[in-house]
C-alpha cells in the first residue's frame, strides 16, 4: 500500500519497500536531488533534512516511519529561496566543492530554531556531525553567525 | 626527469589518457594532447542583445573554483560586468578550449594568458565591429563595462548591439592583443561568489550524482575485497529476480598484468546490479554471494610491507637517485650524526560524492555526464575498452563533489559507459561509500631511514636519505617516486639519496599534493630535528640551509617557463614566505612552555611556495589541540579571487591535518578501513583557525590547488616536539601514542 508522506507541505504518494530510506525515496523517486549520498551510514551528514524541525540523517529513515511527519528538504527550505541561512551561506561564499552544504544548511537551521544566538560552542556541538571534506568549517561558522543575526531581524521560513 | 614541451607532449600524449603528474616541476608542459589550439573568442564567449556575456569556464569544477575563476579572467579582459556574466560549462572539446582538466593545481598557470588573452581579443573585435559602423580609427574607441565608447564623437554602444557584427570581424592572434595594467582591475582581485552558490544552497541538481535521465538505470559494482579478485560465481539469476532489479552482469574485468599495477589498470572485474533506484541496486548486492578467486594479492597485508621495509631499509639501497659530495665520509667526520626512520600509511581520498559517471550508450554513439578531473583522458579509455571511435563520445563535464586526484583516474567513467552498452538504457553509476573506500587508487606509504651529520658549529653538512617505495627495481607504484630535487636535496655540501622498492599489488594514485604531502612532512620533520639537535632556533637553521647556494643537477637545466613562471624551487621566494609566517604567527617571541609548542614547515610543490606555524597544545594523554595555524603563501602577483583564494587554502591546511589521523591498512589483502566511521576527516570542532597571509611577488599567478597541504603536518608534529620533546616519526598520530583532543 503506497505510504503517505508530507514532503515541504505537500503530501506524496509513494509505493515503495517500508525500509528504503528516506534519502532514496526522495532522490531516485520524487526526485528532490538536494539531499546528498556520503556514507549511508549517518556519519557525514550529507543526506541531513529536517523531521518535524528536528535535523535527521535521512539515509538512515526508513520511510515506513515519517508517516504523519513533516519532513523539510533544503528544496522547501523557503519559499523563495532566501531563507537567511541559504542567504548568509551564499554572503559568505561558503562553498567549495559544495557537496555537504545542503546537510550543512539542514542543520544550521535546526540548530538556529532551538537556539537563535549560538556560541561557537553550540556550533561545534550541533555541526560537528557534518563532514565537510574541504575543510569549510570556518566559513560555515561565520555564515551560521550571520543568520543568526538576519534572523532577528527576518522572520524564519 | 626534465623534458621540454614537446618532448613531455609527446611522452604523455597515450591513448588510455596517462598523466604524468609527477612532472610537476614542468608547467607549462602539462597540457595533454597536442600543443594548445589557437583559441577563439568566440568559443568562449557569446554577448545577447541585452548585453549579457555568456561565458564557458573550460575546466572541470571539482570545488577548486575554475567555473568562477577562469571566467573572471576573461570578463575582466572582455571589460563586461561581473553581474552581466552568466557562466556555462564548457562541453569537452579540447581543440577548441585548450586543455580542459582538473590537477596539479595547474589551472591557473595554464590560463592567466590565454583566458584574458581570449577576453581582451573579444573586447577589441567589439571594439573594431564599432569603429566601422560610425567610420572611425578603432585606435580611438575605449570600452567601458559592457560598452564600447568614441569619446571624440561621444558616440557609444552596448556590446550586444555590435556583438554580431564583432563575431563575423577577423579574430586578433592571441598574442597581440593589449592586456589590462593590474591596477585598473575590476574583477580580478575582487572576492567574486561562487557562480553556483546559490544552486548549492538551494540544492539545485548540480551534481554527476544529480543527473537523471529518461529509462536510467542505477549501478553498484560488488568487487573482490581483494584488488585484482575475480568472480568464479555468483547468483546472479537470484538476485536479478528481486525487487526493483532489471539486470544483474558479471564484469570479467581487463586489469593489466603489469607487475606495478598502473593507476588506470584497466576494469577491476565485479558484478554489477542494475535496478530502478539506487537503493534497490544496493540492496540487491547485499544478497550476492560471489565466489571470489582473489588471486595473489590476497598475502598482501600492511604488517607485511612494515616487516619487508624493514628488511630493506637494513639492506643496501637498491637504486640511487642522487649523489654529490660525499655523504658517508662527512658523515664519519661529522660532529654530530642523528639518525631516523618515518614512516606514513596508504590513506584515501574518499571525496564525499563518491566515484560515479551517468553514461548513455546507443547505436554506436554514447553521451557521457561525468564528474572527472580528466574527461580527456576518460573519453580516451572509453574508446578503447568499447572499441568506438572518441568522435562517437561526448562528454559533458558536471559539477564533481570533490576530486582531491581520485578523479584523474577514470575506472568509474568507463564502467559506466561499458554497464550501460550492456544494459541498452542510460546507466548512472554510483560506487557506495565502502566500494570508494575500499577500491580507490590510494596514496601510496612510504619508509625513510635518515642519517644527516653537523659540524662542531651545528652546520648540516651531510644527509643520507633511504626511501623505500613500492614498485619494481627504479619503477614505482603511482604518485609513490620520490625526485632528485625533494627538498633539501643540492642544498647540503654532502648528500646521497637512495630508494628500494617492494612489490605492491594493490592500486595507487595521486592524491592533492602527491608525493608532496608525505616527503615533506619527512623532510621538514627530520629538518626540524636537527636544528633541535644543533642546539638552534629551527627557523634559523632551515633559512641557513635554504641560504647555500644550490648544487646543480647533472643534465638538468633550470629554465623558465614560457610566461616567466619559476619552475624551480626559489629560495628567495621560500625564505620570504618563512619569514613572513613567522613575522605574523610572532615566533621569535614564542614562549617556551611544558605541554604548548609552536613549530614551523615550509614548502615548494606546484609552483607554489607556502610556510605554516602551528600552535599546538598536548595534554598528559597525549591529546592534542591545534590551537591556530598561520600559513604564508607566496604564488605570485595576483591573487585572483581572494575570497575562494582564503577558503581553499584553509581547506587544503585542513585537509593537512585530517590526513595525520588516517590510515587505509590491509589484511588478507582486502581494505580494512570501509566509511567515515573508521577513516576520518576533521570535524567542525576539530578545525582550528587558519590565518592566511599572501607574500605577493613579481611572478605569473600560479595555483592553490595543493601548495597549501605540505607544510601543515610537519608544522603540527613539530609543534608537538616543542610541546613534549616528544617526536612523530610514525604516522597516522595514532601509531606513535597521540591523537587528538
Amino acid at each position: 500500500m503506497p505510504l503517505q508522506l508530507k514532503i515541504n507541505g505537500t503530501m506524496h504518494s509513494v509505493d515503495v519497500p517500508p525500509d528504503m530510506p528516506l534519502l532514496w525515496v526522495l532522490r531516485d523517486v520524487l526526485d528532490l536531488k538536494g539531499a546528498k549520498y556520503g556514507c549511508g551510514i549517518g556519519q557525514c551528514g550529507a543526506c541531513t533534512v529536517l523531521v518535524d524541525g528536528r535535523a535527521e540523517r535521512s539515509c538512515l529513515m526508513p520511510v515506513s516511519a515519517l508517516e504523519g511527519a513533516s519532513i523539510t528538504t533544503i528544496e522547501g527550505l523557503s519559499a523563495g529561496e532566501t531563507h537567511p541561512v541559504q542567504e548568509a551561506w551564499v554572503e559568505s561564499d561558503v562553498a567549495q566543492c559544495g557537496y555537504c552544504q545542503a546537510g550543512q544548511i539542514m542543520a544550521a537551521t535546526a540548530l538556529l530554531q532551538e537556539k537563535p544566538h549560538p556560541t561557537d560552542a553550540d556550533i561545534d556541538e550541533a555541526m560537528s556531525g557534518n563532514l565537510c571534506r574541504c575543510g569549510t568549517y570556518h566559513r560555515i561558522r561565520e555564515a551560521i553567525h550571520k543568520a543568526a543575526a538576519m534572523g532577528s531581524t527576518a522572520h524564519a521560513g | 626527469m626534465r623534458l621540454n614541451r614537446r618532448e613531455f607532449l609527446k611522452a604523455t600524449t597515450l591513448a588510455g589518457g596517462g598523466f604524468a603528474l609527477g612532472l610537476y616541476r614542468a608547467p607549462w608542459a602539462m597540457a595533454q594532447g597536442a600543443p594548445p589550439p589557437d583559441l577563439k573568442p568566440t568559443a568562449f564567449i557569446s554577448i545577447a542583445q541585452n548585453g549579457i556575456a555568456t561565458i564557458k569556464a573550460r575546466g572541470p569544477e571539482i570545488g577548486q573554483g575554475v567555473r568562477t575563476m577562469l571566467p573572471m579572467l576573461i570578463a575582466e579582459e572582455l571589460d563586461v560586468e561581473w553581474k552581466d556574466v552568466h557562466v556555462v560549462q564548457a562541453e569537452l572539446d579540447e581543440a577548441a578550449y585548450g586543455p580542459q582538466f582538473a590537477g596539479g593545481s595547474m589551472s591557473t598557470p595554464i590560463s592567466w594568458n590565454p583566458m584574458r588573452q581570449v577576453g581582451a581579443a573579444a573586447r577589441q573585435m567589439l571594439m573594431e565591429a564599432a569603429a566601422k559602423k560610425w567610420s572611425v580609427p578603432a585606435g580611438e574607441c575605449s570600452t567601458e563595462a559592457g560598452r564600447v565608447l568614441h569619446k571624440k564623437s561621444g558616440r557609444s554602444a552596448g556590446y550586444g548591439e555590435l556583438a554580431e557584427a564583432a563575431a563575423a570581424g577577423p579574430v586578433p592572434p592571441l598574442k597581440s592583443v593589449k592586456l589590462k595594467n593590474a591596477k585598473n582591475y575590476r574583477i580580478i582581485g575582487k572576492s567574486q561568489t561562487g557562480v553556483d552558490m546559490r544552486a548549492i544552497s538551494t540544492g539545485k541538481p548540480i551534481f554527476g550524482i544529480d543527473i537523471q535521465l529518461p529509462g536510467m538505470l542505477h549501478a553498484v559494482i560488488a568487487k573482490c575485497p581483494v584488488y585484482g579478485g575475480k568472480v568464479k560465481s555468483a547468483n546472479t539469476e537470484e538476485v536479478g529476480k528481486l525487487p526493483g532489479v532489471h539486470k544483474v552482469v558479471i564484469i570479467p574485468g581487463t586489469l593489466s598484468n603489469d607487475v606495478v599495477v598502473p593507476n588506470e589498470p584497466g576494469m577491476e572485474p565485479g558484478v554489477a546490479v542494475l535496478a530502478s533506484t539506487w537503493w534497490h541496486a544496493e540492496s540487491a548486492r547485499q544478497q550476492l554471494k560471489v565466489e571470489w578467486d582473489e588471486g595473489s594479492g590476497a598475502a598482501q597485508s600492511s604488517d607485511g610491507f612494515a616487516e619487508n621495509a624493514e628488511k630493506l631499509l637494513a639492506a643496501e639501497p637498491q637504486n640511487t637517485i642522487r649523489t654529490y659530495g660525499d655523504a658517508d665520509g662527512a658523515l664519519k667526520s661529522s660532529a654530530k650524526v642523528i639518525e631516523a626512520k618515518y614512516a606514513y600509511p596508504f590513506i584515501a581520498h574518499a571525496t564525499l560524492e563518491p566515484m560515479g559517471t551517468t553514461a548513455a550508450y546507443k547505436d554506436g554513439k554514447l553521451e557521457i555526464w561525468t564528474q572527472s578531473q580528466t574527461p580527456g583522458g576518460g573519453r580516451g579509455l572509453v574508446a578503447q575498452a568499447l572499441g568506438i571511435d572518441p568522435g562517437q563520445i561526448t562528454v559533458n563535464m558536471i559539477r564533481a563533489g570533490g576530486g582531491f586526484g581520485r578523479r584523474l583516474m577514470n575506472d568509474y567513467m568507463v564502467e559506466a559507459a561499458w554497464l550501460s552498452r550492456e544494459a541498452g538504457t542510460p546507466v548512472k553509476l554510483t560506487w557506495s561509500r565502502e566500494d570508494d573506500m575500499g577500491h580507490d587508487a590510494y596514496r601510496a606509504g612510504g619508509f625513510h631511514k635518515l642519517k644527516a651529520g653537523l659540524d662542531s658549529n651545528g652546520k648540516l653538512v651531510a644527509w643520507r636519505q633511504h626511501f623505500v617505495t613500492y614498485g619494481e627495481g627504479k619503477k614505482s607504484a603511482a604518485g609513490a617516486g620520490i625526485d632528485a630535487l625533494e627538498y633539501p636535496s643540492g642544498r647540503v655540501p654532502n648528500y646521497t639519496l637512495c630508494s628500494s622498492a617492494m612489490p605492491l599489488k594493490l592500486r595507487t594514485g595521486w592524491l592533492r599534493a602527491p608525493g608532496a604531502n608525505a616527503l615533506c612532512w619527512v623532510g621538514q620533520s627530520f629538518l626540524d630535528e636537527l636544528a633541535h639537535e644543533a642546539g638552534r632556533d629551527p627557523l634559523e637553521f632551515q633559512l641557513e640551509v635554504l641560504a647555500r647556494e644550490a648544487v646543480p643537477l647533472p643534465g638538468h637545466v633550470a629554465r623558465m617557463g614560457e610566461d616567466g613562471a619559476d619552475p624551480e624551487l626559489n629560495a628567495e621566494r621560500l625564505k620570504g614566505v618563512f619569514t613572513l609566517v613567522a613575522e605574523k604567527s610572532g615566533w621569535a617571541k614564542r614562549k617556551q612552555e611544558k605541554g604548548r609548542g609552536m613549530g614551523i614547515a615550509a614548502y615548494f610543490c606546484h609552483l607554489g611556495y607556502f610556510a605554516e606555524v602551528a600552535d599546538v597544545s598536548v595534554d598528559a594523554n597525549n591529546k592534542v589541540t591545534v590551537h591556530r595555524i598561520w600559513a604564508a603563501g607566496d604564488v605570485g602577483r595576483q591573487i585572483i579571487n581572494p575570497g575562494a583564494a582564503e577558503n581553499i587554502t584553509k581547506g587544503g591546511i585542513l585537509e593537512g591535518l585530517s590526513e595525520m589521523g588516517q590510515e587505509i591498512t590491509l589484511s588478507a589483502g582486502a581494505v580494512n578501513q570501509s566509511n567515515y566511521d573508521t577513516f576520518q576527516f576533521l570535524r567542525m570542532r576539530e578545525a582550528p583557525p587558519v590565518e592566511v597571509h599572501w607574500k605577493i611577488t613579481d611572478f605569473p599567478p600560479t595555483g592553490l590547488g595543493e601548495p597549501m597541504l605540505p607544510p601543515a603536518l610537519p608544522a603540527v608534529t613539530n609543534a608537538i616536539f616543542a610541546a613534549t620533546g616528544k617526536r612523530i616519526r610514525t604516522l597516522p598520530l595514532q601509531k606513535s601514542g597521540f591523537s587528538w583532543a
